[in-house]
């Protein structure tokens, strides 16, 4: 999956990893009623997979600097920088305070479902940990099904 | 935005996606919340500053349209985007080249 480098030094796009990201939000900046072509919206998507490669190897070498084998936060905000998005960063900082809050109230609001659920069902002895990992990793946005809580419900 | 509207309307592209290819990236091991979160963020904001700036700097101003070209101009032009040139070559018709090559031939048929 990973045939090396192109002359720019950035990893190289196979096929595998040109995931399509529809709906990705191109109309929200533009002026009202722009017309974008099939072409460029495929291309605009393409862009956002090489974006996300880009910033990826430029946040983990921040993070192998600091001998860190997991990428945070810190290193993606200062991959933005180094790849001179700097106006990125207002935004992001923004975003986060409210995506971690949002995560706290949803956090709580599963672990009282969890007891509850014990509570009720006293030998369903299911196996919770692995749902609970999961929850943290997929998180669910707008276009996705929510996972995780709901295989629980029966 | 209201800090409610922001809430919800956080995020427009699939973070797994974004995942996946976060993942398929050599010599990372493993990729915190925040951070998944946070790439899936600037990814979105990314798209729309190519895209607005493509359309500012490009052609189909006049046609309120957004094409390939404009994309690709942005890309060779703006130091910003030049990591894009790759993925966004510039391109000619195939008319064009074959006009071209027409042309050609037939200044090869007066020697």
């Amino acid at each position: 999956m990973w045939p090396g480098q192109c002359s720019s030094g950035l990893p190289y796009l196979s096929t595998e990893c040109r995931v399509t990201l529809h709906n990705v939000g191109v109309e929200d900046e533009l002026p009202d009623g722009v017309n974008v072509s099939k072409e460029a919206r495929r291309a605009i998507s393409q862009a956002a997979s090489v974006f996300v490669l880009y910033a990826t190897s430029c946040a983990n070498n921040f993070a192998l600097k600091a001998k860190r084998k997991t990428l945070n936060a810190g290193d993606v905000m200062a991959a933005m920088e180094e790849m001179e998005f700097e106006r990125f960063l207002e935004p992001l900082r923004a975003a986060l305070e409210v995506y971690k809050k949002g995560q706290k109230g949803k956090k709580e609001v599963s672990e009282q479902k969890r007891k509850e659920k014990k509570r009720a069902d006293g030998e369903h002895e299911k196996n919770k940990e692995d749902e609970e990992g999961e929850d943290e990793e997929e998180q669910r946005m707008e276009e996705e099904p929510e996972e995780g809580e709901e295989e629980v419900e029966n | 935005l209201s800090g409610e509207n922001l809430a919800k309307k956080t995020i427009s592209l699939p973070i797994s996606r974004v995942r996946l290819i976060m993942k398929s990236s050599p010599d990372v091991s493993s990729i915190n919340q925040d951070a998944l979160f946070l790439t899936t963020k600037a990814t979105e904001l990314f798209v729309q500053h190519l895209a607005l700036s493509s359309f500012n700097n490009g052609c189909g101003k006049e046609t309120n349209s957004l094409s390939y070209s404009d994309l690709a101009k942005t890309a060779e032009e703006s130091e910003t985007f030049h990591f894009l040139t790759d993925i966004l070559p510039k391109k000619i018709l195939a008319r064009d080249y074959l006009k071209s090559l027409e042309q050609m031939q037939e200044e090869d048929a007066d020697f």
